[in-house]
């Protein structure tokens, strides 16, 4: 027993150490890029150009804004100049991710805020954006030091955490409601780049919570589909208001081998949704053409499925549903007007006759108790899997005996096992 | 995955009832005697059938886990240690194990030495919310793992047996 305490504070020192080897590593990268910056430049910064107080149309070799400011001229946006008073929170920034803080930094947006907890490696190299000098440095203090030599216009805030973890989520939420241009106002939309459920319903929960606007995006794990989400609380489906939505890929699961590899990425696919999502994001913010609800990429056929979805009334999530309160309690109010009718997909119950496979091994009857309502979906689209209605009663026996021992004493009878 | 042993093994480990997360304070405590209740049942259960394969134990708030986890091939016992923090979702989504000493070595993870689970895995974990807990993780996604890849890298030569662990 005492010898595995010890063991325990000795991991903390090492852990401690590797930490302390980790930021000096970081140090040192830092120092050779500036260095290398610097051979580059031939000493001197005349790769940086100054910052531009005002985005200017004139059509110069010089100035960086003057084709996003023609889309004034052409009467596509009407007030070009409006990103710059955007705040756009990125989280996560890999393969899809880093790719649109560059799209959004060449755009001139007002500020960026950005969260990863990853480090470049060199296995990223597939990827766009990310060079193999900057293996080893965090993905937000790399993306930060390259956006900002490519727009130094640009306000950026860079965040090397998790969010999912308790440490982290509440800091999370302050930046997404304090992150505005001016501190102390909400960020203007919050961009999901992340390539994890957990981290997807970490965003959801405290968006829903704040009441935040965001955009969903995803590419599938073999690669050839993805899709960007429009998630407005209380009136979009949120994301626990249904089981992911995915775009399908018309590959015969038989012939999908899976076996030895977790996931594929191609930067051709996460180049496209970047894309999509930021063109999502411009039309969003500026005003212009319509913004999408949910629009699929499947790589494998060029389709582009799109589709709206009403949020849930019975989603998980109560501020999703105290959020869609809200939403109607305003609708109530407002006046009045002709509404454009558009193709809503609600969760219909209906014997489902499609089941997914769940376990190899299970039976016909067992597959179907576990399957549940399937939403009528456009063509293209359909979900990931579906979860049967919510159950009566599980039977007293199956369920955990209540008993009088408190936590530390549960906690103490397990480490004596 | 789910072979007969394994599908009676998860339907041994008795069910939790209370739907609550690391963010809800005092229902958060007692969502965490029911984990501690079904994993030491699991790890009873293990016990008496000549299968103990792993332990587990929290930091005081039940947010951090962290333990060991050992499988057997050809008599050798071969012993990983494993962690993973509880998400802010939890339980609606599950936990990432990680194998922090076997980052690299295997495609079936992703970075940071979290185990890659099966597409079996999550729709499961998703249908039995909140009912499954962590003793239902350790049986339906990090056991499955284990008796997959680890014959597979001790056949590649990639982890090799250490002297100090004892024999079974
Ligand atoms: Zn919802």
């Amino acid at each position: 027993m005492s010898i595995r305490v010890e063991n325990r504070v000795a991991m903390a020192t090492v852990e401690e150490l590797k930490l302390r080897v980790r930021e000096l590593e970081n140090e040192l990268i830092k120092c050779k890029q500036k260095r290398c910056a610097e051979e580059n430049a031939g000493g001197s910064q005349k790769h940086y150009r100054q910052r531009i107080e005002k985005m200017s149309a004139e059509v110069v070799d010089s100035n960086p804004y003057s084709r996003l400011m023609a889309l004034k001229r052409m009467g596509i946006v009407e007030d070009y100049e409006r990103i710059r008073t955007f705040s756009v929170a990125v989280v996560g920034v890999g393969g899809v991710g880093s790719v649109t803080a560059e799209m959004l930094t060449r755009c001139g947006i007002g500020k960026l805020i950005l969260f990863d907890y990853d480090k470049v490696e060199l296995a990223n190299m597939n990827r766009l954006f990310f060079q193999p000098h900057q293996a080893g440095l965090s993905k937000v203090e790399a993306a930060e030091h390259t956006l900002r030599s490519i727009n130094p216009d640009v306000s950026f805030e860079t965040h090397n955490y998790n969010i999912t973890t308790m440490e982290n989520f509440s800091h999370f939420m302050d930046r997404i409601s304090h992150g505005g241009l001016e501190e102390a106002k909400p960020v203007d939309l919050v961009l999901s780049c992340v390539d994890n459920f957990e981290a997807r319903m970490a965003i959801n929960t405290a968006c829903n919570e704040l009441g935040q606007i965001w955009m969903e995006s995803g590419v599938s794990e073999n690669a050839v589909s993805g899709h960007i989400q429009l998630i407005i609380p209380g009136e979009t489906a949120c994301f626990a208001c249904a089981p992911p939505l995915v775009v399908a890929a018309n590959i015969d699961e038989k012939t999908l081998k899976r076996e030895g590899v977790c996931a594929a990425s191609l930067p051709t696919t996460m180049g496209v949704v970047a894309g999509l999502l930021v063109q999502n994001v411009l039309k969003y913010l500026l005003g212009f053409g319509s913004v999408s609800h949910y629009l699929g990429y499947n790589a494998m056929q060029d389709f582009f499925p799109t589709m709206s979805m009403k949020a849930n009334p019975q989603c998980d999530d109560h501020y999703c549903r105290k959020q869609q309160e809200e939403y109607k309690r305003k609708e109530a109010e407002r006046p009045k007007q002709e509404v454009v009718e558009e193709e809503e997909v609600q969760v219909v119950h209906e014997d489902n006759e499609w089941g997914i496979e769940l376990v190899s091994e299970v039976t016909e009857e067992e597959l179907k108790a576990a399957s549940g309502p399937k939403p009528d979906l456009p063509e293209g689209i359909t979900v990931a899997y579906t979860i049967p209605e919510k159950e009566v009663n599980t039977p007293a026996e199956e369920m955990v005996e209540e008993t009088e021992q408190s936590l530390e004493e549960l906690m103490a009878q397990m480490k004596r096992m | 995955m789910a072979d007969e042993a394994t599908r009676k093994a998860v339907s041994e480990i008795p069910l939790l009832k209370t739907n609550s997360g690391p963010r809800d304070k005092e229902l958060w405590v007692q969502r965490l005697r029911e984990e501690y209740l079904a994993l030491i049942k699991y790890v009873e259960n293990n016990k008496s059938a000549d299968n103990d394969w792993f332990r587990l134990e929290s930091n005081k708030e039940g947010t951090r886990w962290f333990g060991k986890c050992w499988y057997i091939h050809d008599l050798l016992k071969y012993e990983f240690d494993m962690e993973f923090d509880i998400p802010v979702t939890y339980p609606a989504t599950a936990p990432e194990v990680a194998i922090p000493e076997l980052d690299g070595k295997t495609a079936k993870m992703y970075r940071g030495g979290k185990i890659c689970l099966t597409d079996h895995f999550k729709p499961l974990w998703a249908r039995n919310v909140p009912k499954f807990g962590l003793a239902h993780l350790m049986a339906l996604g990090l056991g499955p793992w284990l008796a997959v890849e680890i014959p597979d890298l001790i056949a590649k030569g990639l982890i090799q047996h250490k002297e100090q662990q004892t024999n079974s």
